[in-house]
């Protein structure tokens, strides 16, 4: 053990005042914001469970071990890990410990009067002595006051400071960074966020069980949605005859909220706002309409059904269950928008809007598994204890028939998922983000100096002191000479 | 009509890459002939080592080396401009198109910081980089005009992707004098300067250069990844959500404040602070070629 640290004599308290000191440390801050910085980084090379989901189960499946010693140190949740946590918090323990006493400290400092005018002005910077009277003083005193100084006049002489700002901007750049934390931590505590896939003519009501997926802030719930209904009448995606890529999606909708009724167009940069909620239009697809028979021609399956797509010109898969069959009959399913005429790669798609649709499908009978308690995806059936029925394909108006009924593909409507959330939090980080920029702005531009005037029975003597020594206050003190000599 | 516009950016992309060319050639005159051997040169041992500097001679070929730099950012400028009417958007949806306006702000930014610095020393270095930039997005991240995206129609494109590129273009201008000071500092160690390197600045210069720069342009980073934030807030639903790019714009940010403080609360300079300062500015870096080329997440519009 070093012998410099006296640990073992002190009290509890003077422990405390210990730690505290160490942790409100310029040197332990500038560490942790290193630390900060580093302990980023795994994140954004390791997948993350709240930006790809997915990788993650990749990961899971195709190298097991590795993944759960990542999961072990939370690294697929990175800014939400304990350790990751653990750094922001000391940081921000620490940002707050150094600011606050520094905001009172500059607070008197505001209010004092600029200190006394130092004994030897010649040993100063930017000395300068030249002849000149009372009328000099007088002239130095307007020019300090309408280049705005704060000035204390003491005898024989002037002193004057300026340049509060930059200490005023430093602290309230750290001040709104805490500002943003609270902004942030509202958000995750009383926010929540959803997400529900709407089909062309369909109705999404705002309940809990409207969505596919929902999450809510710890301090809040369900009776935190506002009511509102929104009611799809439109979607158009359009695309790039050339590149294929995407350049305009639009949705029409009706709403219906607190008994008025009026229609909204929602595009990817533009969402709806109901209060604090907001909602987006996150992706797109399309949904085949089907109807579905039995042998009898009872119509056993009728309406949308979402596919999901696969790539870039939205060739699509999903799943068309038929419980209520008897017996229960299931299409493993590939939609493609635009047909490609290829015999041997399966479904292809080449274009991204419906040229020449097309659905194609494997029909399954036997159990589908619903009832098994097991959650099973919507795009997906387990073939496990299905028997194979046939191979099929049809086009819209078309019907394909099969010894245990048949399959209609009536029309197909594009789908939008509609991405709801609340954030109560944001508009704190917003307003932290401006003052943030305005602090940084007057801490790193601003310049704090002082500027001495006295008269002697020689004349009169100037000097200047620029605190950091920041550029310029050569060529203000020269005008100021200038000035106080009556020249301009 | 759009596709004329097209090769007429291309056009001017080429030859800004040709009058960059003649300006690499100036600045390399320049360097390597101002040394000349003493007028009535004497054989013995110790005085030929007594090389004088004399930019005189070289005075011309530095101001032919400025003006091509002044020639070429401007041919770049108007390639850009092109290129957007082609678009009919802002030339910023691909990473062929970050890159040739990233050049043009790093040519910016040495430009401007050349109006109150003595910089043609690094002019060398800046024509070189800008030059290789330029080479490989034309090569390998070309992409023909193309219409944004829907995520990408929104005024914060111009906001956010004009802050990032232009504190893109004065950290690398940052990172490129700390690099000099870095070099400097051990060949000073060893002994004099060699002749040719006399004329850049003392490393004290350096120094300041690199801090100044830095601090000059860190709160328009800052305000690039708070624009970003706001724009992601209507486009993707939340304003920050740990995307790669972002993620890589935080460390960035984290890393520049690290340096700020380090060398105004805790008195860092020179070595140490270089050092810090080219982390910082390879983070910058990382994320652009990184993230835009091999990453995922939501900022893929790299084109490739």
């Amino acid at each position: 053990m070093s012998k410099e640290i006296e640990v073992p004599e002190l009290g509890f308290f003077a422990l405390i005042r210990y730690a505290w000191r160490q942790l409100t440390s310029m040197r332990t801050a500038l560490i942790l914001l290193m630390l900060m910085g580093i302990a980023a980084i795994p994140g954004s090379l390791i997948p993350q469970r709240i930006t790809n989901q997915i990788a993650v189960r990749d990961l899971f499946s195709t190298n097991p071990d590795l993944a759960k010693w990542y999961d072990r140190f939370s690294l697929f949740d990175v800014y939400g890990s304990p350790w990751f946590s653990a750094i922001y918090i000391l940081l921000f323990i620490s940002l707050i410990g150094c600011v606050l006493p520094r905001s009172v400290e500059h607070y008197k400092a505001m209010r004092a009067q600029p200190p006394i005018t130092p004994k030897n002005l010649s040993r100063l910077e930017h000395h300068h002595e030249f002849a000149g009277d009372a009328q000099s003083m007088e002239r130095a005193s307007v020019w300090f006051k309408k280049n705005r100084f704060r000035v204390r006049k003491e005898g024989n002489s002037i002193s004057a400071e300026k340049g509060f700002l930059r200490e005023t901007g430093n602290l309230l750049f750290h001040l709104s960074l805490i500002l943003i934390l609270v902004g942030v931590s509202f958000g995750s505590l009383l926010g929540m966020r959803g997400e529900a896939i709407v089909s062309v003519g369909e109705r999404f009501v705002n309940v809990a069980t409207s969505y596919d997926s929902l999450s809510f802030g710890k301090l809040t719930g369900e009776k935190s949605l506002p009511t509102f209904e929104i009611k799809l009448d439109k979607f158009v995606g359009q695309y790039d005859p050339v590149t294929n890529a995407p350049k305009d999606y639009t949705a029409w909708v009706t709403i219906k909220e607190n008994g008025s009724t009026y229609k909204k167009v929602i595009k990817v940069n533009k969402p709806l706002t109901f209060g604090d909620t907001r909602v987006y239009l996150q992706a797109n697809g399309y949904s085949p309409v089907v109807t579905v028979r039995d042998s009898q021609g009872n119509v056993a399956l009728q309406g949308p059904i979402p596919f999901l797509p696969q790539d870039g010109n939205l060739r699509s898969i999903g799943s068309i269950k038929v419980p209520d069959a008897e017996p229960q009959i299931g299409f493993v399913s590939s939609f493609v928008p635009t047909n490609a005429r290829t015999t041997d790669q399966g479904a292809v798609s080449i274009f991204p809007e419906l040229l020449d649709p097309k659905l194609l499908f494997s029909i399954w009978k036997g159990d589908l598994g619903l009832d098994s308690g097991i959650p099973q995806s919507v795009y997906r059936i387990d073939t496990s204890k299905l028997e194979k029925v046939g191979l099929g394909s049809v086009k819209p108006g078309e019907t394909f028939t099969y010894p245990e009924g048949s399959i209609t593909l009536e029309t197909v409507v594009p789908w939008i998922n509609l991405q709801i959330v609340k954030d109560p939090g944001k508009s704190y980080a917003l307003i932290g983000g401006i003052l943030a920029v305005l602090g940084l702005l007057s801490s790193l531009y601003g310049r704090r100096r002082r500027i001495w005037v006295r008269i002697t029975s020689g004349g009169v003597e100037v000097a200047g002191l620029a605190k950091n020594s920041a550029p310029g206050l050569e060529v203000e003190i020269e005008n100021f000479v200038n000035a106080i000599r009556g020249e301009k | 009509m759009l596709t004329t516009w097209a090769y007429i950016s291309n056009y001017f992309v080429y030859s800004a890459m040709a009058v960059f060319t003649i300006s690499f050639i100036a600045h390399a005159f320049e360097t390597a002939f101002a040394v000349r051997a003493p007028e009535a040169a004497d054989s013995t041992e110790g005085n030929l080592l007594l090389k004088t500097l004399d930019y005189k001679r070289t005075e011309k070929s530095a101001r032919i080396a400025t003006a091509m730099m002044i020639l070429g950012f401007i041919l770049l400028l108007a390639g850009i401009v092109a290129r957007g009417i082609s678009n009919g958007h802002v030339p910023w949806g691909n990473m062929y198109e970050f890159s040739i306006t990233g050049a043009l702000a790093f040519t910016g930014a040495y430009l401007a910081a050349l109006r109150k610095y003595d910089l043609r020393w690094l002019g060398l270095f800046v024509s070189v980089s800008v030059l290789l930039t330029l080479g490989t997005a034309i090569t390998l991240l070309y992409r023909n005009s193309a219409p944004l995206v829907p995520a990408l129609k929104s005024t914060w494109l111009v906001i956010h992707v004009l802050a990032a590129i232009i504190s893109g273009g004065v950290f690398l201008l940052a990172n490129v004098v700390a690099g000099a000071y870095l070099y400097l500092d051990r060949l000073e160690s060893r002994g004099p300067r060699p002749g040719w390197l006399q004329r850049v600045p003392s490393l004290e210069v350096l120094d300041q250069l690199s801090y100044r720069l830095v601090a000059f342009v860190f709160p328009l980073w800052t305000f690039a990844v708070i624009a970003g934030a706001i724009w992601a807030e209507s486009a993707w639903g939340r304003y920050w959500g740990w995307d790669p790019k972002e993620t890589w714009a935080f460390i960035t940010w984290v890393a520049y404040a690290a340096y700020l403080h380090a060398r105004v609360t805790v008195g860092w300079r020179g070595r140490r602070a270089a050092w810090l300062c080219i982390f910082a500015g390879s983070t910058f870096l990382f994320n652009y070629v990184y993230v835009n080329v091999w990453g995922t997440g939501k900022h893929t519009y790299s084109g490739l």
